[in-house]
């Protein structure tokens, strides 16, 4: 009977616990709709959305140039951070040594726990300056003089890469651990080299769980604010398309709400919501692209 | 030098064996262990061309440990050293200056599960023909044919050659395994085991299989199961604790062994 009754409150316990996670996804869903819907009806979504100025103080609220920001530096980030990660992982599930992967992963676990903010200050000094004496040196002649700062895309971009390794390296390993053994050594045996089983077997074998990998280091990189406010220079400006841009000060979407909410007033306070509403979107995009790759995953495998 | 170079170079100078024919494999004192732990003792057997050789033996007696050095599959294992010599052809496959990834091509090996890559029927034949430099069309489809038909495969899958060899049958798919070996135009084929994962039925078609492969390859065989053996094996050698007890034409292991243990095991006493 007693035990009974202990399963009983264990379960209760679980169930309640469950569910506030999913309550708080929705609540905080709800209540970033409610507070930033109203200015979307108010100016027009198209002005809202594509207005490529904000201008809080004379009531022009254009999210572009923060959409732009973000998606630029989220882009570059991946392009840098991801063949890095994705190398790492293979390099210490198929080459390294125990005692060299026993100094790596550890190592990669640390990065992962460094707060953003140490790694805006190393990008604010280090990252930012080289970017800045190249910007004024080499470049100084065919950017413009307001590229030439160093806080810009790409600084933000080199930070970001380094901040979503973990992320990216992690999964990775699982992912590719998770291919049978039996599929190297029978490519092995077939007379293939080390390096060919890698990439004409182990690499597409693990295809979905490396683009999950990927994924949600995008995610993490759309979501980070700190540090990206501490090297991007957090310009409401469009950048420039071309690669000029890398060298663009620019602001993120997360970068927006964080430096402007403390003194906004209430239109201005719902444009940010609005702003939060967009990267909301994003990331339940993103999220749906990765639960749709794990089911193909699960399925495959089931086969 | 290849290992093709190395056997036309062995086949003058080896004058022995016997009824004439030099032995493909012959392994000499050889020696193997994991870390300390050693799993081979002194294993000398000689394995005649064209004919099929069983290894058998209780679990855990070394024979698939011992399948596994003739393609140098243990050093895919840490800890692993070994002593005594491995001759395919003549020459020492633990040779520093052999390069594993020629000999592979020329020891092909079917593994006890079956394991298909994750692509189609046809890549996974093509896959080997491929990683060693084969681009041309054409031939790629002649191989994937010819080995097909050679594993006794192609009129089963010959109109699903692009769907995916994860959806054959287990036997299916160990056939596809052997055909993927038969593709890269092996000397030697080693099977650890291939028909424990599978149903009688298709037990049966994989030893037709080997009985008509013996005709254009040099086939080791482990199994744990002596009527197989005795089916379809020329040769037999008896492994327990590591150590070769025996080893002789099937036909003698089977009616008059020599050693008590041989005679207790094929028995069923144990194992």
């Amino acid at each position: 009977m007693n035990r009974i009754l202990e399963e009983k409150i264990v379960k209760i316990f679980l169930f309640a616990a469950a569910f506030t996670a999913v309550f708080s996804v929705l609540l905080i869903g709800i209540f970033v709709f409610m507070e930033g819907l109203p200015i979307f009806f108010k100016y027009g979504l198209t002005d809202i959305l594509f207005g490529s100025v904000w201008n809080p103080t004379n009531q022009v609220y254009g999210i572009w140039p923060m959409i732009v920001g973000t998606i630029y530096v989220t882009f570059v980030a991946v392009l840098i951070g991801a063949p890095m990660g994705i190398g790492v992982a293979i390099y210490l599930v198929e080459i390294a040594n125990e005692r060299i992967s026993k100094t790596i992963i550890p190592a990669v676990e640390l990065l992962a726990g460094i707060p953003s903010v140490v790694y805006g200050l190393f990008g604010m000094f280090a990252v930012r300056g080289v970017i800045a004496s190249l910007s004024r040196g080499p470049l100084g002649d065919v950017l413009p003089s307001n590229y030439q700062s160093g806080y810009s895309i790409l600084a933000a971009a080199i930070i970001l890469a380094i901040m979503i390794l973990p992320t990216i390296i992690n999964i990775s390993i699982d992912a590719l651990r998770a291919v049978p053994r039996e599929y190297k050594e029978g490519s092995l045996a077939l007379g293939t080299s080390h390096w060919q089983s890698i990439y004409k077997l182990l690499l597409p074998a693990a295809k979905s769980g490396i683009i999950t990998a990927v994924i949600l280091g995008v995610g993490r990189a759309l979501g980070e604010t700190m540090a990206v406010i501490m090297v991007i220079g957090n310009t409401p400006a469009v950048p420039a398309l071309d690669w000029t841009g890398l060298f663009a000060p620019a602001r993120s979407m997360t970068a927006n709400i964080a430096l402007e909410m403390g003194y906004a007033g209430p239109e201005h306070q719902q444009a940010l919501f609005a702003t939060g509403i967009v990267l909301f979107v994003f990331i339940i995009v993103l999220n749906s692209i990765t639960q749709l790759l794990v089911r193909r995953r699960r399925e495959g495998g089931a086969k | 030098m290849t290992v093709i170079e190395l056997q036309r170079a062995s086949k003058s100078e080896q004058g022995q064996g016997g009824a004439g024919d030099v032995p493909q494999i012959r392994s000499k004192n050889l020696n193997l262990f994991y870390g300390d732990f050693q799993a081979l003792h002194d294993i000398s057997l000689d394995v005649p061309k064209n004919q099929v050789t069983a290894l058998i033996g209780p679990s855990g007696c070394g024979k698939s440990t011992f399948l596994r050095t003739l393609n140098r599959m243990n050093d895919l294992i840490s800890g692993v050293s070994i002593t005594g010599e491995v001759l395919i052809g003549g020459q020492n496959i633990y040779d520093k200056t052999v390069d594993v990834v020629e000999l592979r091509k020329k020891i092909g090996m079917v593994f006890q599960k079956p394991n298909p890559f994750p692509m189609s029927i046809y890549d996974n034949i093509a896959y080997g023909p491929r990683a060693h430099g084969l681009k041309k069309k054409s031939r790629i489809m002649e191989i994937v044919e010819r080995s097909l038909r050679q594993a006794a495969l192609w009129d089963e899958v010959k109109d699903r050659l692009h769907s995916s060899a994860m959806g054959l049958s287990g036997g299916q798919q160990q056939r596809l395994c052997i055909a993927r070996v038969l593709a890269v135009e092996p000397e030697i084929v080693l099977m650890d085991e291939p028909t424990s994962a599978l149903d009688p039925l298709a037990t049966l078609k994989v030893e037709e299989l080997v009985t008509e492969l013996k005709k254009m390859y040099t086939i080791v065989i482990v199994t744990h199961n002596m009527q197989q053996a005795a089916r379809i094996s020329d040769r037999t050698a008896f492994f327990l604790n590591g150590k070769i007890v025996e080893a002789d034409e099937t036909a003698k292991i089977f009616t008059n062994p020599k050693h008590k243990q041989t005679n207790d095991y094929i028995s069923g006493r144990f194992g």
